[in-house]
């Protein structure tokens, strides 16, 4: 009869202190000489973590009111623009949000200004009603004189994700950093077996209300994220072998780090922002300890030409030739560089581990579990009358 | 021996003397020239590798400063806020030279000055802009 722990029991285990908890990395090595049956007795939680370029993210901010009020219509934070269509004085920042003429400083950074403390400059424009009376304001805000600050990202830790090169003559500058000519470099971004989304690549323990790292606190897994891709091919270790499964999350950003959050802006690309996320994986039974086993050898991903339109598949590759510094692409040994920190990625996950074995941090089992059978649809594009 | 790389700039008025040759006939020096730009009548930049005794480069770089040549080892010139660094691995993508790669150990950047070529690739690679090369 197979072992099954609860999540109270591992939780009851956490506060006592008496659990056991291991970072993936470090599970994937207890892994070469033991069985899933032994980890599942011995091991209580596995910590998972990323800190990579997630696009998808950005904050609401409540600003509070004026007297007399106003109903701001269009926002600018040091000339960024923020979205304007919730009611008065909330907003939302996208990461990417900015001002064409100033391309290189974006929505990421205003959040990362306002997250270190520095003022900045709200701008903003209302029609004037008996409400709201007021037509405009500019003044200056920090992360204490606004209200909320939450950090709402759609689409983070991406399951699994691409490995870029480029095969035409001329370099191409994406979101996968600069891609040299004819297949002089690799880029990827996925932090291998130390990947959330690739510890528990059918979600049966992140899903609705899961807690997590988030930004250096703890924040939850909201909604499946966008682009969610449930049935994407999968390799003999059940592993989706291009991107997949993604999460939505939230937290306060006033209890974030910057050490966490990053802006970044890439050259002919745009602004993007670093978010770093953990996830703790309760070791329920037998299933879910082969599942965080999984190695970098096991991971494989798809080599895309992102030089070429329809991004056509080169080659399938694991992690443990990506992290040895080249692979192989059509017969030629290209060079590869990883484009997210592993380096913070194992700073986060051993930070969670240190949370859960001091019991600050308690698993929630997931509210409800994510949609299977999930696939996407592409934008088609129809005639439109013009009127 | 010893192998040292130096940014030259040379000065508009420079152009008509043969600086390099005197560094190999007078102080047996090897030069390798890794980058050059030369804007005749107005200045000129090199990325220099210096090959020879430690003391013959040393008189070398002073017979260059004397003929008004700013001769400053690459090292110098080459600014990285390496605080600010979040060891992402985009500048290692670009950096064919081998001096910007990730330590396989703990996946920190490593920065080897000595092997740059200043091809500038890292600059604008690098999302947070942490390079600064002074070569011009």
């Amino acid at each position: 009869m197979p072992k099954i722990k609860t999540y109270e029991e591992i939780n009851q285990k956490l506060k006592q202190g008496k659990a056991v908890v291991l970072t993936a990395e470090e599970v994937a090595q207890m892994a070469q000489s033991a069985s899933p049956a032994e980890i599942a007795e011995k091991v209580d939680v596995v910590t998972t973590a990323t800190f990579g370029a997630m696009c998808s993210s950005g904050a609401i901010i409540n600003f509070g009111h004026t007297s007399p009020p106003i109903r701001m219509e269009k926002i600018r934070l040091n000339g960024v623009p923020c979205y304007e269509g919730l009611a008065a004085v909330d907003s939302y920042i996208g990461a990417t949000a900015c001002d064409p003429e100033n391309p290189a400083y974006g929505g990421a950074h205003v959040i990362q200004d306002l997250l270190e403390g520095k003022d900045v400059v709200l701008e903003a424009w209302g029609k004037g009603t008996d409400c709201y009376p007021r037509k405009h304001v500019r003044t200056r805000i920090n992360i204490d004189s606004i209200n909320e600050f939450t950090l709402f990202n759609p689409r983070n830790a991406y399951q699994n994700y691409n490995v870029a090169v480029n095969t035409t003559k001329k370099m191409i500058h994406t979101y996968m950093g600069t891609l040299l000519p004819n297949l002089r470099n690799a880029t990827y971004s996925t932090s291998g077996e130390l990947s959330p989304l690739l510890n528990d690549p059918d979600l049966r323990t992140i899903g609705l209300g899961t807690r997590i790292f988030l930004g250096g606190t703890q924040g939850f897994v909201v909604w499946n994220g966008t682009q969610f891709h449930t049935t994407r091919p999968k390799n003999e270790y059940g592993v989706p072998v291009t991107n997949a499964a993604t999460i939505a999350v939230i937290g306060n950003l006033k209890e974030m780090s910057p050490e966490y959050l990053q802006a970044v802006y890439y050259e002919k690309y745009g602004v993007s922002m670093f978010i770093g996320i953990g996830i703790p994986i309760p070791i329920l039974d037998e299933d879910m300890a082969r599942r965080v086993s999984i190695n970098n050898r096991q991971i494989e991903t798809s080599v895309l030409d992102y030089g070429t339109v329809g991004m056509p598949k080169l080659e399938q590759v694991n992690y443990e030739q990506l992290q040895s510094g080249f692979i192989k692409v059509k017969g030629k040994k290209v060079r590869t560089a990883p484009v997210s920190s592993l380096a913070k990625a194992r700073k986060i996950a051993g930070e969670l581990k240190e949370w859960l074995e001091k019991g600050q941090f308690e698993l929630s089992k997931p509210v409800q579990i994510f949609p299977q059978n999930t696939s996407l649809n592409s934008l088609k594009e129809t005639e439109v009358e013009h009127d | 021996m010893i192998k040292k790389r130096y940014i030259l700039n040379f000065p508009p008025q420079s152009g008509d003397k043969p600086l390099s040759y005197q560094l190999v006939r007078d102080y047996d020096i090897r030069i390798n020239i890794l980058k050059a730009e030369v804007y005749p009548g107005k200045r000129g930049s090199l990325l220099l590798e210096l090959q020879g005794k430690k003391e013959n480069i040393e008189k070398g770089v002073k017979y260059l400063t004397e003929h008004q040549v700013i001769c400053e080892p690459l090292d110098k010139r080459i600014h990285f806020q390496e605080e600010k660094c979040i060891d992402c691995g985009n500048c290692t993508a670009v950096c064919f030279a081998g001096a910007l790669t990730m330590s396989k150990k703990n996946w920190k950047l490593e920065f080897d000055k000595s092997k740059c070529v200043v091809c500038e690739l890292c600059i604008p690679a690098c999302p947070l802009h942490l390079f600064e090369i002074d070569f011009r």
